[in-house]
């Protein structure tokens, strides 16, 4: 593992972290914008650069965005008088600590059957985005036009979902 | 520790962090919050096998990468819309003051 490994993972980490454990809102998503960085990062030390940069056109550039906007929206930003965390918030703490150590336990105890060489002289995959516009116009076409559609579908979904409903509030 | 172990374990432990983000935050946004950081988890660990797969030239694990971000996004759009939308109706987004389904 190399040391770049280790910095980028502790930044996604701790970005992570902060997301979840800071009680004001707005500082949640500052964070969450880190750990989203982080992972771009990370995505690109893989030499996945097109997933890279579209997580930071995607996540960084439109999510943390709306994120922001929800919580200036709905006043979310002021930070509540009493607890930020649920009443059985010990529950959720030991599930999730539960998940995490069975994850742990079958990624280390599946080393062998793991694809790869495992070292660190793996082949960088010659991949470019041609390639991925190609096969995102030849195989995955019809993938492509149905999330086309999912996105429409959201779209008009939020916007309804959202909207001001006048008639009904009489 | 091969590479692809140290991403996998990175994966786990981002996953169980916004597992208990969205498990133990009272508010909605925060939920939601938690639920992104699971899904790029998830991301991770399909680029890290990609990456150290046997065949990286098909593109099945970045593909299968490019078309989850989309329907992450799509996802927010429409989680946080939901959002909103209860705000306006009960005035807060606090799950725990939200104990019924009849508006």
């Amino acid at each position: 593992m190399s040391i770049v490994f280790y910095v980028i993972a502790g930044l996604a980490v701790a970005g992570a972290l902060a997301a979840v454990l800071l009680k004001n809102t707005v500082h949640c998503a500052l964070a969450l914008t880190v750990a989203f960085a982080g992972l771009a990062l990370m995505f690109l030390e893989l030499d996945a650069q097109f997933a890279g940069f579209a997580q930071i056109l995607v996540y960084i550039g439109a999510v943390a965005i709306l994120v922001v906007f929800a919580i200036l929206l709905t006043r979310g930003s002021e930070t509540p008088k009493d607890t930020v965390y649920s009443r059985n918030w010990i529950v959720g703490l030991v599930t999730a600590a539960g998940i995490f150590a069975m994850l742990a336990w079958a990624v280390l105890h599946s080393a062998q059957a793991l694809p790869g060489p495992g070292g660190t002289t793996a082949a960088v995959p010659s991949v470019t985005v041609m390639d991925i516009g190609n096969a995102l116009m030849s195989r995955y076409v019809l993938p492509l036009e149905i999330v086309a559609l999912l996105l429409t579908a959201a779209l008009i979904g939020a916007v309804i979902v959202a909207m001001h409903e006048k008639e009904s509030a009489k | 520790m091969t590479p692809l172990i140290g991403y996998l374990l990175l994966a786990a432990l981002l996953f169980a962090i916004g597992l208990a983000g969205a498990l133990t935050r009272r508010n909605a946004i925060l939920v939601l919050i938690g639920i992104e950081l699971m899904l790029n988890a998830a991301n991770l660990n399909l680029i890290a096998f990609w990456r150290y797969g046997p065949h990286p030239e098909a593109l099945t694990g970045m593909m299968f990468a490019i078309f989850s971000i989309a329907v992450a996004a799509a996802e927010a759009a429409v989680g946080l819309g939901l959002v909103i939308s209860i705000h306006r109706h009960a005035h807060t987004t606090d799950l725990d003051a939200m104990n019924r389904m009849k508006g």
